[in-house]
């Protein structure tokens, strides 16, 4: 692990955060062009959410800049660009979305929904705060071990809490929110970041033990029967999101990341193959047993024998990637509104349409950079657990843009996972920010320069405190 | 921790391409059949997002977009009504588009690649896409005439231009109201589908092309003109004409309309058959040429051919294998003989055009929004039917039929018409349908025109009572505008 790390690295290692401010203007002009477009091309003028939004964007973008100069200064200089990126794409789409229902609104003679781009881009710089708060607060990576167990507990609570009767809320079938008061929150998308912190110091902990090996078969490490305890209980926890809140994608994305940092941890191919087995049984078994388990993969299979109930969504989905073609039809020209749910559940889709095959190849890959550079710190690190959880949000962002993106394309069966940092909603986006504040918060720990090794005979040298 | 990692790192990597492969997919390659599925509102909305060009008669439109409120930005209206309902055809958010909008739709919604250009100026000048305009070859006073003339029949009119094949009128009656489907209104749009499907009548179907009847005694032009071709007779070659002819290989006796032999001792000329529209003397004719040559006569006409106008039109029928019983009740254009109200005025419009049969068409010019021209009518030979001496022989003996014989009604005085009654008959206890085909004028037709009555009475003269008076009408309407 710590051969990527140039041990005599000099202490003038340039932080990069002139090319993060440069990416990051870029990214804000991005975001206020496609508003502007998006507004002039569905309202024919630009509407007054707009100069809102783009300020408020600008304000966030150069705060959360700062905040890494002042906190991070070494921290990777794209992932924060390429993130932000998503999510001023996402505004911009919701933005139009906005436009469209004022439209129909108008129409049917009904009162104008307040916006929700506006109140996105409220959200994103909640998103931000927590971002920087994580950073000021957290200035070592590795205090999170502190309360492995603690936080276990508190990421398997938040997932449990809505099924606590009188405070969940059954949305579209799924039991997966919240509510208190006026607020409806999403603790699924929080309490994905607390286990992901609690599989990797956990596995950090237990990664020898797991990666012991008693029989070899078809050149295959078998682990002892009793380290089997963890990945079952995994297993099981996820089969219980599937029963429980009926939801495939946040069982899938939680299967998937104990698997990937146990695999990872250990170096053990077997545990891939293991939950890979666990899963055709999870998968068979909640097909014969459970009716909205089948609905989604009969509908996957044959959406357009479903066009009028179940299938609506995935059909219009795709006649609106079919509409936008290579070039999409532009901002504001398409009808993404006939995607139901389109700026939550469905947006890339809308903005399929809108920006194309082009645009959609070019978000997949703000996804994939944010992915890489989330394994790159993962793989810099210079501790066993910093590597673990940088891999453990890599996947988490991985299978969650894939689950979601899959789905509305009909690559797999759909579920109702959020896409990350694009959706419309607070809890989701505060989630991966808070994400990204700790990639961040690994990446800085990585490039920041060693001390420099102190020569007796070189007196012009400071000597440098280490830590 | 490397080696894992580095597996991970490309796991992660090609699930994203399997994403990129999948919007390849949908996006590129199954994009054309996404696009045409039933049920894409999306092809549907923006389609009605542009302005439609506009069908034109001369330069009044017929069918044209305005602007309209709710959520599908035009609205598809017809001025006229029902009148042009046969050429227009309709353009119906829940039914789809039918005649010239589905024939032209490419022009019309501005898809056509030949609008490339404008389409992207239209574009960059951040103006909506509009279509390109159809001007049909119709003439509005002709088309008048037409459905002004079937005003309370079921039946049909075409009218063409003889020397080029231009469709001058196509009429029908029952018609419908093309502006009662186009509408956004899609519940107040299906009970009228509902209404017009339930109509005994069929007012959807496009009678003068789609429908076809037995011809009847116009057929007898077909077979004068194989007479003619055949080298054998001419216009005062004598032919029996008794009282009645006994089919041959049967004792079934065919009789004459008039109950009475052709002419003193039963014989007649040819061209006196045919202006007294004399069945036995037809019938000999037709198993003297056989039917090989009636058939080919026929095709020359454009029987057995189908014919786009753009429309569909559909393909007159000349009996195959026929013996010579049937022969001879094709020669007078019973048994099995089946010709479109289009195929008929073919017939009369080549023999008016010294013998040369011409490809009927309905659209005179296709145009950019800019009303740069795409395309312009070509006028098409299809067969020379007959030598330009045997048409003119033909074109006298046909004048001698609204001059001294059957089709009296349809002359117009100061003006040659040339012409031919017919009555044909479907089954005993079924209205027959009466016929008029005819041109005008004789010596340099300007019009030709073939008219089906098909719910008229039993009689022979039914042809002269309720099918001329409307072949005249449209031929003058034509002649003086």
């Amino acid at each position: 692990m710590p051969e990527a790390v140039d041990v005599t690295a000099p202490a003038t290692q340039p932080t990069r955060r002139n090319t993060e401010l440069a990416l990051l203007v870029l990214v804000w002009l991005v975001g206020a062009m496609a508003l502007l477009l998006a507004s002039e091309g569905a309202a024919g003028e630009v509407v007054s959410d707009v100069r809102t939004i783009v300020v408020i964007e600008g304000v966030a973008l150069l705060g959360i800049h700062l905040v890494l100069r002042w906190l991070a200064p070494y921290a990777d200089p794209v992932m924060l660009p390429a993130a932000a990126a998503l999510n001023v794409l996402g505004i911009a789409m919701i933005g139009r979305l906005d436009i469209a229902d004022a439209k129909r609104a108008v129409a049917r003679g009904e009162e104008i929904a307040s916006s929700v781009a506006v109140q996105q881009a409220i959200w994103m710089v909640v998103g931000v705060a927590a971002c920087a708060l994580v950073l000021i607060v957290v200035r070592d990576h590795r205090s999170l071990r502190r309360y492995t167990y603690l936080v276990g507990l508190a990421g398997l609570i938040l997932m449990l809490l809505p099924m606590v009767p009188g405070l969940g809320l059954t949305i579209r079938g799924a039991n997966l929110w919240i509510a208190i008061g006026p607020f409806t929150f999403q603790p699924a998308e929080l309490s994905k970041v607390l286990l992901t912190i609690f599989f990797a110091s956990y596995l950090v902990q237990t990664r020898e033990s797991l990666a012991l090996v008693r029989h070899r078969v078809l050149g295959l490490g078998i682990p002892r029967g009793r380290d089997l305890g963890p990945i079952l209980a995994a297993w099981a926890i996820a089969m219980g999101i599937i029963v429980f809140q009926r939801e495939l994608g946040t069982a899938a994305m939680f299967f998937g990341l104990f698997v990937g940092l146990l695999y990872v941890a250990t170096g053990r191919r077997s545990w891939i193959v293991i939950g890979f087995l666990l899963t055709v049984v999870g998968v068979l078994f909640a097909y014969s047993a459970f009716n909205h388990v089948r609905i989604r993969f009969k509908v996957w299979l044959n959406p357009f024998e479903y066009s009028t109930a179940e299938g609506y969504q995935i059909v219009e989905s795709l006649f609106g990637f079919a509409n936008g073609g290579m070039l999409g039809t532009g901002w504001g020209q398409g009808y993404p509104q006939l995607v139901p749910f389109a700026e939550s559940d469905f947006i890339f889709a809308a903005l399929g349409e809108e920006i194309g095959m082009a645009g959609a190849f070019a978000i997949i890959a703000l996804f994939g950079i944010l992915i890489q550079r989330a394994l790159r710190a993962a793989l810099a690190s210079r501790d066993a657990f910093g590597t673990l959880l940088a891999t453990g949000f890599a996947i988490v962002l991985g299978l969650q843009a894939f689950i979601v993106l899959g789905g509305v394309t009909k690559l797999i069966p759909h579920t109702g996972l959020t896409t990350p940092f694009m959706s419309a909603g607070g809890s989701s986006l505060l989630a991966n920010w808070i994400i990204l504040g700790l990639l961040l918060r690994i990446s800085d720990h990585v490039r920041r320069p060693d001390p420099v090794i102190i020569r007796p005979d070189d007196a012009t040298t400071e000597v440098v405190q280490v830590r | 921790m490397t080696r894992p990692l580095n597996r991970l790192s490309i796991g992660l990597l090609v699930l994203m391409i399997a994403l990129l492969v999948q919007l390849t997919r949908i996006q590129v390659f199954q994009r054309a059949e996404l696009n045409a599925k039933p049920g894409n509102q999306r092809t549907l909305l923006t389609e009605y997002s542009r302005e439609r060009g506009p069908i034109l008669v001369a330069r009044a439109p017929i069918a044209t977009s305005v602007e309209a409120e709710g959520e599908l930005a035009y609205l598809r209206t017809y001025p006229a009504g029902p009148m042009f309902a046969s050429a227009t055809g309709f353009y119906s958010v829940v039914f789809g588009a039918t005649g010239l909008e589905k024939a032209e739709n490419s022009v019309l919604s501005g898809e056509d690649p030949r609008l490339f250009v404008d389409r992207m100026q239209q574009l960059f000048a951040g103006r909506q896409v509009r279509g390109g305009s159809v001007t049909t070859t119709l003439d509005g006073p002709g088309q008048q005439a037409a459905w002004d003339g079937l005003k309370g029949t079921v039946g049909s009119v075409l009218a063409i231009e003889p020397a080029t094949g231009r469709i001058l009128a196509q009429a029908q009656s029952p018609s419908f109201d093309p502006n009662k489907l186009s509408t956004h209104n899609s519940k107040a749009a299906n009970e009228y589908y509902k209404e017009l499907e339930a109509d005994p009548d069929k007012p959807l179907l496009n009678r003068p092309i789609a429908k076809t009847n037995p011809p009847g005694s116009t057929f007898k032009v077909v077979t004068a003109a194989a007479a003619l071709e055949s080298g054998r007779f001419e216009p005062d070659s004598i032919l029996p004409g008794p009282k009645t002819y006994t089919l041959p290989g049967s004792n079934v006796e065919l009789p004459n309309w008039t109950g009475t032999a052709c002419g003193p001792d039963g014989k007649v000329t040819l061209a006196e058959a045919l202006a007294i529209s004399c069945n036995t003397a037809f019938a000999w004719l037709g198993n003297e040429l056989g039917d090989d040559a009636l058939r080919d006569q026929a095709e020359k006409f454009g029987f057995e051919e189908s014919f786009e106008t753009p429309l569909r039109a559909a393909t007159s029928r000349y009996p195959t294998d026929p013996d010579d019983a049937q022969t001879a009740m094709s020669a007078i254009g019973q048994f099995d003989v089946r010709a479109t109200t289009m195929q008929m005025a073919m017939v009369a419009a080549a023999i008016g055009n010294d013998g040369v049969t011409m490809r009927p068409g309905l659209v005179d010019e296709t145009a950019a929004p800019d009303l740069k021209p795409l395309e312009s009518f070509e006028p098409s030979d299809f067969a020379q039917a007959m030598t330009p001496e045997h048409a003119a022989q033909l074109t006298a003996m046909m004048v001698g039929v609204v001059n001294g014989g059957t089709g009296s009604n349809a002359a117009i005085p100061g003006v040659q018409v040339a012409g031919k009654t017919g009555t044909a008959q479907t089954a005993k206890d079924r209205p027959s349908i009466a016929w008029f085909i005819s041109f005008a004028p004789a010596n340099d037709p300007q019009v030709a025109v073939a008219v089906a009555i098909e719910n008229a009475g039993v009689s022979e003269v039914s042809g002269n009572q309720l099918a001329a008076p409307i072949a005249r009408s449209v031929m003058q309407a034509v002649l003086s505008g």
